[in-house]
């Protein structure tokens, strides 16, 4: 006897909730063959301002854990997605039409990623801060905090797991906390790793996946008021001079898109980006 | 028979004596209370969801968040209040969002008794009762919140507040009393703090009744403690002190408003309402504005007929103005932290 197939509907992931868009939209995911794979949510400008309110409210705890601590957390997203393999590897290998080991091949370098990333938790501070010269008898010392709300278009292309890694995962180091519009074409792996978050340790909140167009959502996400960043790594298709204009309006930091295989990758520099260095003056004991 | 020994008469008030009649004791008080018919909760609970699914949009939505400031009581009434704290509301009251100046005044700042003269004080030519774009001093009085004390401990609190200079006094019934059945006693001591409000000049403080409908638990009590509480004379029937969980809530609110129509219709007398407490977002103040349009009328949409009782409410409805002038989404970075 056949089975009846049961087609999948992807939700959001706002606020460690899975969501309905607010506007009730849906859209089909299909594979690189043309097949049926899934619905996902497509996400309104409301389901972006309801994912900056999360991700504002859960700044505060992510990024007051210790750096050690955050660590360990970003370390068990990589444990629970080295579990759930075989899941990508599927996803991936229908949707971006490449073969199992390629796609498995993949799988390994996002994985790896986390955790190379989680290492950087609790020592990038001392490689970005510094105590700085001066000449008399205080300290002055520069430490590295995290910017606060970041908003990310995920890169779009080829690699839908690695790309949204690279783009997510340095952002969370410092203990930002993100909003990220995952590839509208292979939405399917973003989605499922929203399905990991929730299943580890991070607070809900500090990462949010919304799925749909990047064209309709990102210009309400960079000229929000309360998102302190934007990494426009995956934006290389939009209109992504007029984001930058209207992320200036408010002074955010923008990232621009990068392009080819190596786009986003693993650097120090993309953790260090979205933070703002703070300067404290003490003086010396004077025994 | 009944023996006129076992009638006590109760503080008379020129609204009971003229609705209940001549003979007022706590029996005939009881019997015309107890006489009220009862609520239908399930409709109630189904009328207040319906009406909170209007989408309000675009110049209505303008319309409504500017009305929002204009009926909001800006409130701080915590143990830690300092005369800064209250400068500081008072400041934020008479200029809500520093970056535009279309954007209304509040009607009232409510504070503790205490707070009154420094209140008073920062308002200075703003203060005023009545007059449009001035704003009142509110004082919540009565051994605020839970109103444990005795009667002449209430109506000191009442009569100094009145004196520093409060417009209007939010004073909470005894709900323990009203619980037990006592209706008298709640009745007498309105009717004294009612008299407590006397200014020198012979004047009244407006009179606001706050309820606590979160510690009355059914819709019965709350509609018989609105018509009480209307009876023997005040002029606002308010949900709650803020301190007690539930505090406002639509069908709630719902209930005291039709109370407060019925009442219009009997006598022609207009009675406010407000809801405090728990009322964070603009999009839930917007349902009680619905709520009020569509129970007693527009006409109601005046600081004079209803109020917000409020302090996180505002941040809010100034960033949604903000959204609304410059169509970008705005932050809590954006307004003050109060």
């Amino acid at each position: 006897m056949s089975r009846l197939a049961v087609p999948k509907t992807y939700k959001l992931y706002i606020g460690g909730k899975f969501v309905r868009s607010e506007s009730g939209r849906v859209y089909e995911v299909s594979s690189r063959k043309g097949g049926f794979m899934a619905n996902a949510a497509k996400a309104s400008r409301k389901d972006a301002r309801d994912a900056v309110v999360a991700a504002r409210a859960a700044v505060s705890g992510w990024s007051g854990t210790t750096g050690y601590n955050r660590g360990q957390v970003l370390y068990r997203i990589a444990e629970i997605l080295d579990g759930r393999r075989a899941q990508f590897v599927e996803e991936i290998a229908a949707s971006e039409g490449v073969s199992a080991s390629a796609a498995a091949a993949q799988v390994d370098e996002a994985i790896d990623l986390w955790v190379w990333y989680a290492g950087w938790a609790d020592k990038y501070v001392q490689v970005a801060g510094n105590a700085n010269a001066v000449s008399g008898p205080y300290f002055n010392i520069s430490v590295p905090e995290p910017t606060g709300v970041v908003a990310v278009v995920a890169p779009q292309g080829s690699a839908s797991l690695l790309g949204f890694v690279r783009a997510v995962a340095p952002v969370l180091v410092s203990g930002n906390a993100v909003v990220v519009i995952a590839s509208e074409q292979a939405p399917l792996a973003a989605l499922s790793l929203g399905e990991v978050l929730a299943t580890s340790d991070v607070p809900a909140g500090v990462i949010n996946v919304l799925s749909g167009s990047p064209a309709e959502i990102a210009p309400w996400l960079a000229s929000h008021a309360d998102v302190n960043a934007l990494d426009l790594l995956g934006a290389g298709d939009l209109d992504w001079v007029d984001l930058q204009i209207a992320a200036a309006e408010t002074l955010k930091r923008v990232l621009p898109p990068e392009s080819g295989p190596d786009a986003g990758a693993a650097s120090i520099d993309r953790i260090t980006f979205f933070t703002e260095t703070k300067t404290v003056w003490h003086t010396k004991g004077l025994l | 028979m009944e023996t006129t020994r076992t009638v006590t008469s109760i503080a008379p008030a020129s609204r009971a004596l003229e609705v209940i009649g001549g003979d007022l004791t706590e029996r005939s008080l009881r019997r015309y209370l107890e006489g009220i018919p009862g609520v239908d909760a399930v409709g109630l609970e189904a009328r207040a969801a319906a009406l909170g699914t209007r989408s309000i949009k675009t110049t209505s939505k303008a319309w409504a968040l500017d009305k929002i400031i204009e009926l909001t009581d800006l409130t701080t009434l915590e143990g830690s209040d300092t005369p800064g704290k209250v400068r500081s509301l008072v400041a934020k009251a008479m200029v809500p969002d520093p970056d535009d100046m279309t954007c209304p005044r509040v009607a009232a700042v409510c504070v503790y008794g205490d707070m009154v003269p420094h209140a008073v004080e920062a308002l200075g030519s703003a203060h005023d009762d009545g007059a449009s774009g001035r704003i009142n001093v509110a004082a919540v009085a009565t051994a605020f919140p839970s109103g444990r004390s005795s009667r002449s401990v209430k109506l000191s609190d009442t009569s100094d507040a009145v004196a520093a200079g409060a417009d209007e006094i939010d004073m909470v019934i005894d709900r323990g009393a009203f619980l037990a059945g006592r209706y008298g006693q709640v009745f007498d001591e309105i009717v004294a703090v009612k008299e407590a409000c006397r200014r020198a000049d012979g004047s009244f403080a407006h009179l606001k009744v706050i309820l606590e409908t979160g510690e009355l638990v059914t819709y019965d009590n709350v509609r018989r403690a609105s018509w009480l509480a209307i009876l023997a004379g005040g002029d606002f029937i308010k949900t709650s002190t803020g301190k007690v969980a539930p505090a406002a809530t639509l069908p709630v609110t719902l209930s005291m408003l039709e109370v407060v129509r019925d009442w219009h219709r009997l006598t022609g007398e207009k009675i406010g309402v407000k809801p405090a407490g728990g009322i964070r977002a603009s999009k839930d103040a917007i349902k009680y504005l619905v709520t009020v349009a569509e129970t007693v009328g527009e006409g109601w949409l005046t600081p004079h007929l209803f109020r917000f009782g409020a302090s996180s409410l505002l941040n809010d409805v100034l960033l949604q103005r903000q959204k609304l002038s410059s169509g970008h989404y705005s932050g809590a970075a954006y307004v003050t932290i109060d």
